[in-house]
């Protein structure tokens, strides 16, 4: 059974087809990029797998359990998990309290008003662990307006880890990042846990060709081709794409 | 040890002493401040009102000039209660207080998928609605002329006493069960998870928070808080009137938070002793121009006291501290 299963999407601004019926398909443990240039709908598409935007046709199924009506959190429940271009994180809180509200809403902790200080030292723990594996351990304490970008976006990693996800979402994970910090984010990537379905979004064409096992070409909302890396680099079609030609 | 993550409060780490300062002098209050208790009480149920909006606006960041309607509503309550069913002052409180929830709790699913300037006005015009049915439902809530309540005796044990001592005793234990709470809730999981959705709603949906229900959780805790203030208000003075459901009684409460400080629970104390010892003193040097002092006193916290009143006490401790490590040395 896939872990994430698309079928015919559809979604309108007005005149504007932003997703034309969609296809995808992510079987557990898949590492899939999904590239196109800018405009292309590659966030849109990721806003309407989690929810945040309502399709106007198709089905999205979680393990097999179809969750088109499902809200946003509901989806996060259930494990599809994501992460966003633009840093959402808490800047007043630190960086542990950031991963540790995360594990807490996981655990269904989240609702504790009275007698939570073991739940809460059980979440505080486990966000150590999870800051641990991707290496910002050391930061744990300190405020997230006070991070250099780079390590804002592993924070963004790890809180997606603890979530536990089945399907995580990737929205370009190393944008912003210099090019002297982006081998942090590779290394990061390269060693996410093997079971999850992954789905990665990113400019960085290094990222994702390395990253990816399959590589899906959206264009004007449309998926363009699909295929193995090497066959995607090697399609005269995608590269008309990335230099600029329009898809009929 | 390792630390429990972010402090909520930025009192979180000050010594007992300090969280014991407050209620050593509510108590030494009772013994010393004689003819004075009924200003005492009144502060005490101010406290109670403004922290019940510190955790609804301070923590969780809903933006409400409605809270007037919680204590009236609980005022009336508790009123109604004590003249048609048991005029025991304490099942009073928790009848008003738990039905001042529920309404709080649906007023909320109303309004609270609403934010900013929306939400502002949507609290207000469920306020002015319920002041307006209030005063045009005379045969319930006695309209203009409000209601006159007669109050049994605390647990059947203690009077309300014309000197107010029992009812100043009452309304501070009364604020101290409520602040314990309060202290529990803005610590706990459910408080950090208030504190996320203040920050960022969209992370708290990313990490699969109801973020709706959260908000509607909070708003109804805090509403039966208010409803609580107001039905001490009522059962304190044996009286309640359309004053209680009234606009202003929103903006003073607003005035007192940020006159004490957003987000530290003991700003309410500091805001509302302010603001209400200031009433009575400036009002009496001058009984048309008091709210000078107290618009110049708002100016000068939010221009140079970005916490409240607050950061004046949190620049003494440290300077208390610093005096104290040098002694040491």
């Amino acid at each position: 059974m896939n872990a994430l299963e698309v079928r015919g999407l559809c979604k309108n601004f007005g005149a504007l087809a932003v997703a034309q019926s969609i296809d995808l398909d992510l079987a557990p443990g898949a590492r899939m990029g999904l590239i196109g240039p800018n405009g292309a709908g590659k966030t849109t598409l990721i806003n309407l797998l989690t929810g945040m935007l309502t399709p106007d046709a198709g089905t999205i199924a979680l393990n097999g359990e179809a969750i088109a009506g499902t809200k946003p959190e509901g989806r996060v429940q259930r494990g599809l998990v994501r992460t966003h271009q633009i840093n959402t994180l808490l800047t007043e809180m630190n960086v542990r309290d950031n991963v540790a509200v995360a594990v807490a809403e996981r655990d269904g902790v989240a609702w504790r008003m009275f007698r939570f200080g073991a739940q809460w030292r059980a979440c505080l723990a486990e966000a150590d662990e999870r800051l641990r594996e991707i290496g910002i351990d050391s930061v744990a304490g300190r405020r997230v307006s006070e991070l250099p970008y780079g390590q804002q976006r592993l924070l963004e990693i790890a809180i997606a880890l603890a979530l536990k996800p089945r399907v995580l979402l990737l929205d370009e994970p190393a944008a912003g990042v210099p090019a002297t910090e982006s081998h942090i984010i590779h290394d990061v990537l390269d060693r996410l846990p093997k079971d999850i379905a992954i789905l990665i979004i990113e400019h960085d064409m290094d990222v994702v060709f390395r990253f990816a096992r399959e590589i899906t070409v959206l264009v004007q909302g449309k998926i363009l081709t699909r295929g193995i890396p090497s066959a995607i680099a090697a399609n005269p079609e995608v590269r008309a794409v990335y230099l600029g030609r329009s898809v009929k | 040890m390792k630390p429990l993550g972010t402090p909520t409060l930025a009192d979180d780490r000050v010594s007992p002493l300090w969280h014991a300062m407050p209620w050593l002098l509510a108590l030494a209050f009772y013994f010393m401040g004689a003819g004075y208790h009924s200003l005492g009480t009144n502060i005490l149920v101010y406290i109670l009102l403004t922290l019940s909006l510190d955790l609804a606006l301070g923590y969780a960041g809903i933006i409400t000039l409605g809270h007037a309607a919680f204590f009236g509503f609980g005022a009336y309550t508790a009123a109604l209660f004590a003249l048609h069913v048991y005029s025991e002052p304490v099942t009073g409180l928790i009848v008003a207080t738990v039905v001042t929830g529920i309404f709080a709790a649906l007023t909320g699913m109303l309004i609270l998928h609403t934010q900013g300037v929306t939400l502002l006005m949507l609290t207000l015009a469920i306020s002015i609605l319920l002041a307006e049915w209030a005063n045009r439902a005379h045969g319930i809530t006695g309209g203009e002329d409000g209601l006159r309540v007669t109050m049994g005796y605390v647990l059947g044990l203690f009077r309300f006493d014309l000197w107010g001592r029992v009812a100043y005793l009452y309304a501070l234990a009364v604020l101290f069960v409520w602040f314990l709470a309060a202290w529990s809730i803005v610590h706990s999981p459910f408080g950090r998870s208030l504190d996320g959705i203040r920050q960022n709603p969209a992370r708290m949906r990313a990490v699969g928070t109801p973020v709706w229900w959260r908000l509607v959780a909070i708003y109804a805790i805090s509403g039966a808080m208010a409803g609580t203030a107001g039905a001490l208000s009522a059962q304190t003075t044996r009286f309640v009137g359309l004053n209680t459901l009234h606009v202003l009684i929103s903006g003073i409460a607003v005035v007192m938070l940020v006159l004490g400080g957003t987000k530290r629970l003991y700003g309410a104390f500091i805001g509302a002793t302010i603001y209400v010892v200031v009433q009575d003193v400036a009002a009496k040097v001058n009984p048309f121009y008091w709210m000078f002092v107290i618009g110049g006193l708002l100016m000068a916290t939010v221009m140079f006291l970005e916490g409240g009143l607050m950061e004046v006490l949190d620049i003494a401790r440290r300077r208390f501290r610093q005096l104290f490590a040098r002694s040491r040395a």
